[in-house]
């Protein structure tokens, strides 16, 4: 039987592979997938945790962690289709019109 | 135990696949996998609502949304891998140090969640490290919850929603060329219409 | 290995090759209907009255050269027609066709007629048939022509927005009848008001089957809402540069998902297996014939309506479907209310 800890353990290795891909990658769209997995590496942590209390409210936080993730994603992806129109570029290193 | 490791390691290397793929198509394919792993274990984790609502949600909407959109950019690859070279980031020995970082932080995580000072926070708070018996949270269950105790979040969720919707078509909308309108001065010759932009292209949708 | 083990094995397999055969019968089924419909005479050199026809067609099939465009994905372009068969059969999988039975005694404790018992059937469905757009948008995208590219976009924009119609009007049989398990639901019909009156929800909630068979048909991408993949408007669509067994299995994929679509509604709607005359343990006879109606209903719409323009399609699915499954389902709450039902 799996323990609380190998469902920490897990969410932890998913959350830093997650922050890795926002960090490393230079697409504007993986960046948005990263984010992605690290909300689904949240939610695995409070679905493991509303278990272990053995109460619903894990399951309701992740509704709204849910809902919350699909609408950042639509926003998201509707700035990322505004800043294509404007440079032809996915790369987030090519908006320095702000750099001084 | 074996599923969870093979839910579990099923997720890991599609995440980890997810970020080292160039193509944004096989990531956002590769991430519907690692949700559909994560979905098993919340299964394991007897929350089925939960399951079932990733695979509506996350691997049937969002997902949909990510793959039009990479679609519709045509950017079927990282058009900047020429820039990428020359970029300070992107030679092997910074992506190396930026893994290893990566794996301190995991390793830290760990440490932190699982550690004896976590051990301590838990036992405080009358946790216990297994789960224990315990049933299956219904779905009845939750929406009671949801629709009682919870009820104002679920309300401020759907205005969140809303605005999101509002915002986001807003912002992937055409510019449209602003008309000048001068009214009341019917006997001069009606302004030039100002340099903009070009009429946009069809729609092709 | 009980013989309750074994008999849900052989019932899985059972259920697999039944799949199978439907899909064969109904492109017979549907050329005949076709040919009536147009007073003609249909399929007849084949095999007695041209009951071989779906054979001569799959060989057919299996004997074409498969192939793929140069300039196509060919990971993408394999996986698209594989993920469209899969979800079609993954959502028969709980889909109830009778009432559990112990086989005339054989076994000792009754046998589901189900491959998959799971109490959250409902959401399964829906959630399967989320995912059966990513074979669509994937043929569409992969293999990289024009065609196949606006008519797998479009066909999957049409599929995610009749969604919502569709699991709103199964939200509405929820309310009526209180559980997510469609052996549930469908024991819930059981019985007569009046003595002869089936308790079917189908009038409990004549709109919402309504909602649900127009949005069915439009998940299925079959006509009047097949604009995607019509002849004369985008050559074939998503498939169009698909030839031989991967084709076939898009047209497998189509036509058990209509199967589908029309046992959930039997099951949701129509009472599922229970009907006069027969002993209960023989209720997948009515079961089959009410799926029957409700193929024949989809073929005869199929060529008796033209087909909806794209946008008249959007339109029809955002702003009338979609409003009116909402005051579908506010109506069926608070009659549920007001009733105590």
């Amino acid at each position: 039987m799996p323990s609380l800890d190998n469902y920490l353990v897990l969410s932890a290795i998913l959350f830093s592979i997650g922050t890795a891909g926002v960090f490393l990658r230079r697409n504007l769209i993986t960046i948005l997938l990263s984010i992605e997995i690290m909300l689904n590496a949240v939610n695995l942590t409070f679905v493991a945790f509303g278990r272990s209390l053995n109460s619903a409210d894990g399951q309701i936080i992740v509704f709204f962690v849910m809902t919350v993730a699909a609408a950042e994603a639509a926003v998201g992806l509707a700035i990322v289709i505004a800043l294509f129109r404007h440079h032809e570029s996915l790369n987030p290193d090519s908006f320095t019109a702000l750099k001084w | 135990m074996t599923l969870f490791y093979i839910f579990g390691a099923l997720a890991i290397v599609a995440s980890l696949l997810v970020i080292a793929q160039r193509n944004p198509i096989y990531s956002v394919l590769f991430l519907i996998a690692s949700f559909a792993a994560l979905s098993g274990l919340y299964l394991l984790l007897d929350a089925p609502f939960v399951a079932i609502i990733q695979i509506i949600v996350y691997a049937g909407a969002i997902m949909v949304l990510f793959l039009f959109v990479v679609m519709l950019l045509n950017a079927p690859r990282e058009d900047t891998e020429h820039d990428a070279r020359m970029h300070p980031l992107m030679q092997p020995g910074p992506l190396r140090f930026g893994a290893l970082l990566a794996v301190v932080f995991a390793v830290e995580l760990v440490w932190a969640l699982t550690g004896q000072r976590a051990a301590g926070a838990l036992s405080a708070a009358g946790q216990t490290r297994s789960l224990g018996r315990g049933g299956v949270i219904s779905v009845a269950a939750i929406g009671r919850r949801l629709f009682t105790d919870y009820a104002f979040p679920f309300e401020v969720t759907s205005i969140l929603i809303l605005v999101a919707m509002v915002g986001a078509v807003l912002m992937a909308r055409h510019e449209k060329a602003p008309v000048v309108v001068h009214p009341g001065l019917d006997d001069q010759a009606p302004e030039p219409a100002p340099v903009g932009d070009p009429p946009p292209p069809p729609e092709w949708t | 290995m009980t013989p309750l083990f074994i008999a849900q094995i052989a019932l899985t397999l059972l259920v697999f090759v039944a799949l199978l055969s439907s899909a064969a019968g109904m492109v017979y089924f549907e050329r005949k209907v076709a040919a009536w419909l147009q007073q003609r005479v249909g399929p007849t050199l084949v095999g007695p009255r041209g009951l071989l026809q779906p054979l001569a067609d799959v060989i057919k099939l299996m004997f074409k050269e498969e192939l793929r465009p140069a300039a196509a994905d060919p990971w993408l372009f394999a996986l698209a027609p594989i993920i469209s068969a899969t979800a079609a059969f993954a959502a028969f999988a709980v889909v109830p066709f009778g009432q559990a039975t112990t086989l005339f005694g054989l076994l000792s404790e009754p046998l589901r007629l189900q491959v998959a018992d799971v109490n959250v059937a409902v959401l399964v469905i829906f959630a399967i048939a989320s995912m059966s757009v990513y074979g669509i948008v994937l043929a569409g995208w992969s293999s990289n022509s024009k065609y196949s590219l606006l008519g797998g976009l479009r066909s999957s924009a049409q599929m995610i927005s009749y969604e919502l119609s569709y699991g709103l009007s199964l939200a509405s049989v929820l309310v009526v009848a209180n559980s997510l398990s469609l052996t549930d639901i469908v024991n819930g019909q059981s019985g007569t008001w009046l003595g002869f009156i089936p308790r079917w929800f189908l009038f409990v909630q004549p709109i919402g089957f309504l909602i649900y068979m127009t949005a069915g048909v439009a998940e299925t991408n079959r006509a009047p809402f097949d604009f995607p993949e019509a002849e004369q408007e985008l050559v074939a669509g998503y498939h169009t540069e698909y030839s031989s067994m991967s084709f076939a299995m898009f047209f497998l994929a189509e036509y058990i998902n209509m199967v589908t679509v029309s046992a959930v509604a039997t099951d949701l709607f129509l009472g599922g297996w229970h009907g006069p005359f027969l002993p209960a343990s023989f209720g997948w006879i009515w079961f089959l014939v009410k799926v029957g109606a409700l193929l024949f209903f989809y073929v005869w719409m199929r060529w008796t309506l033209p087909r909806y323009r794209y946008d008249q399609l959007m339109d029809f699915g955002w702003k009338v479907m979609l409003p009116l499954s909402v005051v579908n389902l506010l109506v069926t709450a608070a009659g549920v209310l007001y009733f105590g039902v």
